[in-house]
């Protein structure tokens, strides 16, 4: 980095430490084993809710591309549902108008092209921010949606496509009732996109994003290559937005023109706020609180549950910042009777 | 009159009218952003609040429609007073994420509260004969009610112009937009002029919200459909310009209006489209400063 002399003895000590602490962060610590026990556990409780059980860990997905973005690297978005849905139409329309039935490779596919369509428009909007950036990823959001209505003969418009089937997974597995199948095929993937982020967050590069979210001046004075990085996390947060997207299209076998929704994407920025920004398990916290907390509610009264997620945010901009964990952290803090960090 | 002119006449005549419409819904919102750089998704909500107001004052208490208007923008300009005082003003240092969610927050409420007393089908509202049937204005004939819009919006056009660039308060806004640490240092107290210009924003929004009640029907969802609308008028005008809020509402609008006439299919395609092309070319919008 050029943050330091790299040439004397100073220098090198500093290298040194900072590799250091790159490398503490990002080894395993017990705690994190926590929630994938939890999924496991849930798969053995509930063996009856698993169909849920897909839908939340889809979310988690969801909200943890979207951390890589707006927690980590500090870009405000209002349109990641864009490619929460291209990649559920690309898995969508290839079963229904090409056959092409295979799962796994599905998910390949919807990573691609998200991130192909993150590239492109990354390359253009990252340029901008606030307000401006705000209303460009809304409009583009709006514009997939349009161009997909444009084409209802391809892309079944509002109706959507429904009735897809999916082949075996890998060719062994069948899909049960009860989704028992698909939940573990979510969790897998789930793993394996948690494991790729948590390399990403805790190498120099992530660091790189943090510095530019604090203080992107200052990253532009020490020559960090700021449109790039960004475009570069944008264009991976696009492709797993997209394979949460197809995950969502092959446990549900259906896929309107509604994933592409304002809703949606204000939606998994709830569920993220809700648990907490820039921290990983913050995606996964809010999204199990929010779905538990929608499906419960939106029973009982759809405008009841609106009017919950609204206080929900105005409660947690005053009072909660830093979200759910943020909380835990305060209190364990409080707790220890140490001064806040 | 041939047929081409004829429907060029009515594009542009319908295009005037949504323009109007925009223009005094997204106004205010343009002045406050401007002022405090508040990214404000609560506006929608005002707008939606007053549509209602204009449906209960009409159908239930028997009062006309025009005064309707002008008591349900006197309404929500005020009750929007203490939203701005205890909870916008906690957030004006804050990041544009944090007001963001605040205000959305605030438009789900609104929302659900809306759902929950005038449930989820449309309402509209009943006319005066005036405002009904169509004007002859000689070499042909136009909907009453687009007309009304456009007068409507023209007088209020040249009242806030006469506000804004004539009077000793649209001197101090102006000021405050240009440099707010300067207007303060010279005196002017911007807190007080921001309250003044969010309350008379949202009872514009309010005003454009009752009269979309006759174009576009009113549900609570209002809030946000039309929302991205207004905030795309704020963005693409330039944040805090009068000149730059009706230039981009008229661009939009006939855009808009075209797009729809011509393309049906198409639907709001051209519309995002524009914007994304005139805020590539000029982020900060027509008239906002980069």
């Amino acid at each position: 980095m050029a943050a330091s002399d790299t040439t004397g003895a100073a220098g090198r000590e500093a290298r040194e430490r900072a590799a250091e602490y790159l490398v503490s962060r990002h080894r395993f610590r017990w705690p994190e084993a926590l929630p994938w026990l939890l999924a496991i556990a849930a798969f053995f409780v509930f063996p009856d809710r698993m169909t849920f059980g897909s839908q939340v860990l889809i979310a988690m997905m969801f909200a943890l591309s979207l951390d890589l973005i707006l927690g980590y690297a500090g870009i405000v978005t209002l349109g990641h549902a864009a490619f929460f849905g291209i990649g559920a139409y690309t898995v969508g329309l290839a079963c229904a108008r090409l056959g092409w039935t295979e799962p796994v490779s599905g998910l390949v596919a919807a990573a691609l092209v998200a991130g192909l369509i993150g590239l492109i428009s990354g390359w253009f909007l990252l340029r901008y921010r606030g307000l401006t950036l705000l209303m460009l990823t809304l409009a583009t959001a709006i514009m997939v949606q349009e161009t997909g209505n444009l084409r209802s003969d391809i892309s079944g418009g509002y109706d959507g496509l429904p009735g897809l089937t999916f082949d075996r997974l890998l060719g062994l597995f069948d899909y049960d009732l009860y989704g028992h199948t698909y939940y573990l095929y979510v969790l897998a993937v789930l793993a394996v996109v948690f494991y790729f982020v948590r390399r990403i967050v805790y190498s120099p590069f992530g660091q790189a994003l943090t510095g530019i979210r604090e203080n992107v001046r200052r990253m532009h004075a020490i020559g960090s290559p700021v449109h790039r990085r960004l475009v570069t996390v944008y264009t991976i947060a696009a492709a797993i937005a997209g394979v949460a997207g197809a995950l969502f299209t092959q446990t549900n076998a259906y896929v309107t023109l509604a994933v592409f929704d304002f809703d949606v994407s204000a939606k998994v920025m709830v569920m993220l706020i809700l648990g907490g920004t820039g921290r990983l398990y913050g995606a996964f916290l809010g999204a199990v609180v929010y779905m538990i907390l929608e499906d419960y509610f939106s029973k009982m009264s759809p405008a009841f549950w609106q009017f919950g997620i609204g206080l929900l945010l105005v409660l947690a901009v005053l009072f909660a910042r830093r979200g759910l964990l943020g909380l835990f952290e305060q209190a364990e803090a409080y707790l220890r009777k140490r001064p806040k960090p | 009159m041939p047929h081409v002119v004829n429907i060029a006449v009515s594009i542009l005549f319908d295009g005037l009218a949504y323009s109007m419409f925009l223009f005094i819904t997204a106004v205010g919102l343009s002045v406050t952003m401007g002022l405090m750089g508040f990214v404000n998704l609560a506006h929608g909500a005002f707008a939606m609040c007053g549509g209602y107001f204009v449906v209960t004052l009409t159908r239930s208490f028997g009062i006309g429609f025009v005064p309707s208007l002008a008591i349900a923008s006197v309404a929500v300009g005020i009750i929007s007073v203490p939203f701005e005082r205890y909870l916008y003003r906690q957030l004006y240092k804050s990041s544009d994420l944090e007001q963001v969610l605040l205000t959305i927050g605030l438009a789900f409420m609104a929302i659900a509260t809306f759902t929950y007393f005038y449930g989820p089908i449309p309402k509209s509202v009943p006319l005066p004969d005036w405002l009904q049937g169509d004007v002859n204005l000689g070499f042909r004939a136009f909907p009453s009610y687009r007309a009304f819009l456009i007068v409507l919006g023209v007088a209020l056009i040249s009242v806030l112009w006469y506000a804004f660039e004539r009077t000793n308060i649209g001197a101090k806004i102006r000021a405050a937009v240009d440099n707010r640490r300067m207007a303060e240092s010279v005196g002017i107290n911007v807190d007080r002029l921001f309250t003044l210009t969010f309350a008379l924003g949202s009872g514009l929004a309010a005003l454009g919200g009752g009269l979309a009640i006759q174009l576009f029907g009113l549900t609570p969802s209002f809030a946000v459909i039309y929302l991205v609308l207004f905030l795309i008028v704020v963005a693409v005008g330039g944040l805090g310009s009068l000149k730059g809020t009706l230039l981009a509402a008229l661009v939009l609008g006939i855009f808009d209006t075209t797009g729809k006439y011509l393309l049906a299919d198409a639907g709001g395609f051209f519309i995002y489209f524009v914007v994304v092309v005139v805020l590539l070319i000029k982020p900060a919008g027509f008239y906002g400063r980069e």
